[in-house]
Parts: C-alpha cells; sequence; structure tokens
C-alpha cells in the first residue's frame, strides 16, 4: 500500500532530485555570466557616451587628455556593410532563387547546398586573407592597396552563406498551390517568380537577412588586414579606395592601447555596436513571432 | 511538382517573353554557382600562396615552433597546438554546460514563458560580436579570475597544465572566453535536437515506469544524439576558427608551453597578429598557417554534415 506514495527516499526519487537540481546549476553557470555581460557592456559603455563622439575624430592613441569620437568609425561601418550587403544580398537571393525554383534535388545543387554549409561554417579570418591575397596585395582595385572596398568584398564572403540559407528556406515554404496558380493563368517562371513566390516569402528572406547583415557589422577578423583602420574623416567617394575605420576594429584597436581615454572609446563603440544589432535581433524576433500569430489564427 | 512543371515547359510563348525567363534562369543558376567557385577560389588561393613555405619546410612546419623571421626559419607548432587545446578545453566545459541548459529549458521544470525567455537569450548572445567579448574579457574577466589562477598555480602547480606563474593574459582565459561564445550554439542546437524528439518516446518510458531522468538519460539524449553531436561539432568549427576574443586574451607568444597559465597562441590569433606587418617568406609561412586552419576547419564541418545527413529523419 504503501509503495502507492512518493518516497523521498527511493534511490530514483534521491537520483532525480540530484540530476534536477545538476541542470538549474548548469543552467545558472551559463546564463548569469551571460547575463553579467550584457549589462556590463550596456552600463559601461553608455556611460560613455556623449554628444560629441558622434561628430569627432578619434585622437591618435598617446593623447591621454581627449580621445575625441568615433564618427568615422560609424561611417566606416555602414558603408563597408552596405559595401557587403550590395554583393551578397543580389547573389545570394538569386542563388537561393536558383536552388529552391530550378534545382530538382541534382548533384549540381546537393553540390551547392553543402557548399554553402561549408561556406558558412570558414573561419572568418580565412576570408580576411582570400580577399588579401586577391585584391589588397595585388592592388586590383586602381592600384589601391587597403581599402574599404576589399573590407566589404571580404564582409560579403560571410554574408553570403546567410542570405542563400535564407532565401532558400523561405521558398520553399511558399506553397505549390501558389506557383501552380501563377503558372496555370499562364504566367512564366520569372513573374511566377518575381510576382508571387518571392514577394510572399518576402518577409522571412528579409528577416533573415537583415539578421545576417546585423552579423556582419560586428565582424572583426576579415577587416583587420583588408580595411585596416582610419582615424580621418570619410569625405567623399574616393575615400572606398583608402583604408577605412569601421566600429569593430576600432574596438579591436583601443582596446589593446595602455590609455585609459582610448579604452573607454572602445567600451563606447562597444555599446552602439551591441545595442545596435541586438535591437536589430529583438525586433525581428518580435516580427517573426508575430506572423507566426497570425498565421496560426 | 516536377512532373507537372514539365506540362508547361514545352508551350509556345512570345519570343521576348521566352528569352526573358531563359536568360532569369541562367542567372540564377550563376549566381548559384558563385558559391562554388568562391569556395574553391578560397581553397586554391591559400594552397598556392603557401606553396613556397609548403615545398620549403614540409610537414616539418606543423611540428616545429621555431617562428623566426630573422632567420626564416618558420614552424607553426605552437599555434597548431594551442588551437587544438583551447578548442577542446573549451568543448570539454561547454558541452555538459550547454546540453545541461538545454535540458532545463526542454523539461518543465520552470514555466514555459521562463523557458522561452531564456532560451532567446541565450540565442541574443550568440550575435555578440567576438571583439566585444575580446573587450570584456580584457577588463572584466581576467582581473576577476587572477586570483583564481594564483590559487591554481599555488596547489596544483605540479600539474605540467599550470606550471608558470600566472602574469596576466593567458590560454585559460582564451578558453573561458571560448566558453562564453559557444554556449549559445551547443544550447541552442542541444534544445532543437531534444524538442524534436517525438513526445510518445517520452510517454512510453514514462509509462513502464521510468523516472523523469531515467528517461532523460535512456530515452530522449540517446534519441537525440546525432543533432547534439553535429552542433557540438559546428561549435567546434567555430572555436577553432575564432579570432578576435582569442587573440585578444590569449597574450600572442610563440613560446611553446604546456602550462594554459602562461601566453599561447592559435593560428587564426597567429594570422591576425602578424598579417599587416608580414613580408617576404613570412607572408607565405602565414598563409600555410591559414591552409591548414582551412583545412582543420572543413573536416571538422564536413564531418558534422555527414553526421547530420546520416543520423537525421531516424524518427
Amino acid at each position: 500500500m504503501n509503495s502507492l506514495y512518493y518516497q523521498k527516499r527511493l534511490s530514483r526519487n534521491i537520483g532525480d532530485k540530484f540530476f534536477t537540481s545538476l541542470s538549474v546549476i548548469c543552467a545558472l553557470i551559463a546564463i548569469l555570466p551571460l547575463i553579467f555581460l550584457v549589462t556590463y557592456i550596456l552600463i559601461k559603455g553608455g556611460s560613455q557616451i556623449t554628444p560629441e563622439l558622434f561628430t569627432l575624430e578619434p585622437n591618435p592613441p598617446g593623447d591621454d587628455l581627449d580621445a575625441g569620437g568615433i564618427n568615422p568609425a560609424l561611417i566606416g561601418t555602414l558603408i563597408i556593410t552596405t559595401i557587403a550587403s550590395i554583393i551578397a544580398i543580389p547573389v545570394g537571393v538569386g542563388g537561393g532563387i536558383y536552388l529552391a525554383e530550378y534545382s530538382k534535388g541534382g548533384p549540381f545543387s546537393r553540390f551547392i547546398r553543402f557548399g554553402v554549409n561549408v561556406l558558412a561554417g570558414v573561419p572568418s579570418i580565412i576570408a580576411g586573407v582570400f580577399i588579401y591575397a586577391l585584391i589588397v596585395s595585388t592592388k586590383i582595385l586602381f592600384g589601391s592597396m587597403y581599402s574599404g572596398l576589399a573590407g566589404g568584398m571580404a564582409l560579403s564572403i560571410l554574408m553570403l552563406p546567410t542570405v542563400i540559407k535564407t532565401t532558400d528556406e523561405g521558398l520553399k515554404l511558399v506553397p505549390n498551390e501558389l506557383r501552380y496558380a501563377s503558372l496555370g493563368v499562364g504566367a512564366s517562371m520569372y513573374t511566377t517568380i518575381l510576382k508571387v513566390t518571392l514577394p510572399s516569402s518576402f518577409r522571412s528572406i528579409a528577416t533573415g537577412v537583415v539578421l545576417g547583415i546585423a552579423r556582419a557589422a560586428g565582424e572583426t577578423a576579415p577587416l583587420i588586414f583588408t580595411a585596416l583602420f582610419s582615424y580621418y574623416y570619410i569625405t567623399g567617394f574616393g575615400d572606398l579606395f583608402y583604408e577605412m575605420g569601421s566600429l569593430a576594429v576600432l574596438i579591436y584597436n583601443f582596446a589593446l592601447e595602455p590609455y585609459d581615454a582610448q579604452n573607454k572609446l572602445a567600451w563606447a563603440a562597444s555599446f552602439i555596436l551591441v545595442l545596435s544589432i541586438l535591437s536589430v535581433n529583438i525586433f525581428s524576433r518580435i516580427l517573426a513571432a508575430l506572423t507566426e500569430k497570425t498565421k496560426r489564427v | 511538382m516536377e512532373e507537372k512543371l514539365t506540362l508547361f515547359k514545352n508551350r509556345k510563348r512570345f519570343g521576348i517573353e521566352k528569352n526573358i525567363d531563359i536568360i532569369f534562369k541562367n542567372t540564377a543558376l550563376v549566381l548559384s554557382s558563385f558559391v562554388a567557385i568562391i569556395l574553391l577560389g578560397i581553397i586554391l588561393v591559400v594552397f598556392f600562396q603557401s606553396f613556397e613555405s609548403f615545398s620549403r619546410y614540409g610537414l616539418k612546419f606543423l611540428v616545429t615552433s621555431e617562428w623566426n623571421p630573422v632567420k626564416d626559419e618558420y614552424g607553426a607548432f605552437t599555434a597548431i597546438y594551442g588551437t587544438l587545446v583551447t578548442s577542446f578545453l573549451s568543448l570539454l566545459i561547454t558541452i555538459p554546460l550547454g546540453v545541461g541548459t538545454a535540458i532545463f529549458i526542454t523539461e518543465d521544470f520552470v514555466p514555459k514563458v521562463v523557458r522561452e525567455i531564456i532560451g532567446s537569450f541565450v540565442e541574443l548572445l550568440a550575435a555578440i560580436p567576438s571583439v566585444v567579448l575580446g573587450l570584456w574579457a580584457i577588463f572584466v574577466m581576467e582581473p576577476f579570475f587572477r586570483a583564481f589562477f594564483v590559487f591554481l598555480h599555488n596547489f596544483f602547480g605540479w600539474i605540467p597544465f599550470f606550471s608558470t606563474e600566472p602574469t596576466g593574459r593567458n590560454s585559460f582565459l582564451a578558453i573561458l572566453i571560448l566558453v562564453v561564445m559557444l554556449l549559445p550554439i551547443v544550447t541552442s542546437i542541444a534544445r532543437d535536437s531534444l524538442n524534436q524528439v517525438p513526445k510518445k518516446l517520452r510517454n512510453a518510458a514514462y509509462g513502464i515506469g521510468a523516472s523523469r531522468w531515467k528517461t532523460i538519460f535512456s530515452v530522449i539524449l540517446p534519441a537525440a544524439l546525432s543533432g547534439i553531436m553535429a552542433g557540438v561539432l559546428l561549435a567546434l568549427g567555430r572555436a577553432m576558427g575564432e579570432t578576435m576574443a582569442v587573440t585578444m586574451i590569449i597574450g600572442n607568444s610563440n613560446a611553446f608551453s604546456w602550462s594554459l597559465l602562461s601566453p599561447g597562441y592559435t593560428i587564426s590569433s597567429m594570422l591576425a597578429n602578424q598579417f599587416g606587418e608580414a613580408d617576404g617568406s613570412q607572408v607565405s609561412s602565414l598563409f600555410y598557417a591559414a591552409f591548414v586552419l582551412m583545412i582543420l576547419s572543413l573536416v571538422v564541418n564536413i564531418f558534422a554534415q555527414w553526421l547530420v545527413k546520416k543520423f537525421s529523419l531516424k524518427y
């Protein structure tokens, strides 16, 4: 009769309690440092934010009094990420369209899908090394060596797999009935893709692409010897062919400086970078959750 | 779908529209083959750039740790060893933590809302750039762990891994920051594969009287093992290629040491440090090191994909 009741001392119950608390401890160990990290970055970086930060050039290290601002790096990050997007989005969306709409699961498309996964796993610094060998050391871009353009190309290699994958998967989710309907009323393949399937999967593709851009904005390794770094304002189109600063490289360079003023600038840049990346992520997450809900209804 | 589409294929269309259709298809085809071109390009370019160093040092490059641009002698053993040690040890810490957290999220210990918040929080952390983690490691983690390292050295100094006096940045800190980076990856993939285990397996185990953890260990985890393994391998690839955070905290020294408390090197941190100002045969040697790194991460990645393909769709 007793055996019907929960017995604390039974070895299986003790074991269960033990492992349950173990997993709670694991979760705590895993999550607490992460919470500390985010709050620390936000508080420490947030306290360095001043209006001048956004308008001034950074002063060369060594001048301990005033570090200046991060304007060139901020603009540089925007430019380099834009260049990367301009290259990666058309190529990636086009490739994704081929994989999802035209390929029939043959060896070619299997090879490309495999290649996308492999490319996604290539270490980001290798992308930098590749662009260095291909563009920086050969001076193929009108004789310029380190340039924002080369940096953007290196970043586009990292964005490409994400864009292809999200396009491929987004298009595959479009129900076939839509395609049949469009083809059935006499539309050609490209009209069907451009007017029916792409628009209906636009939101999921856009979300993936935006997340990919956010990820690329924080990448440093491909930039340290392709775009290098610059202390000076970006004044015109020609600056694309010269060294260009970026927030990520600024953080790397200034974190390793022995001067407090430069370190503070690195924290401020981290704050801006993390805040923008996190808000993009959270926003797209909320958007995805909302669409999920409306679909269910 | 294919059969039905072929029905439409042979229909006659106006010339222009037909041409646009063909152009559109071929453009997409060319764009998709860019992936293969870039991938092959990376492999070929890095290989040919490293050829000079490869023919001069051969496989000796992999086992010697002399790195002397003045005497023109190069060997990447310290960096290769550092890459392997930091990535494997960090995985060793991450796997139990990540899988434990994933189990915590997938079981019903706490309400679903809390679990979902924890889950998406962990995923958000994967988005934090590694250079920011490096900054955090330099200014927060290193001072925090200093006393712990002194303690390790004083009490376990007889173990070769803790044999040197801790002085600032070292390999152990690199391992710890890698754990912070890998946790989100392992946790979210482990959670996804645990979630994919069919409910009826769990119910069957409960039905024959298994306790919760008996069910987890004997039914759920084995069923999710392939997915978790693939996630672990992906994390391993990430760890080996991870550059910024490691470069900032590992101390960057090419002097070989067994001790984790001494400054070390990884292939990627060596590249990040030296590539900008290298010239002559040093460049070629760096490309050789990059080639080694690429092969390592390619092997891990391909193995991970093979594992996914082989063991997915089991249920």
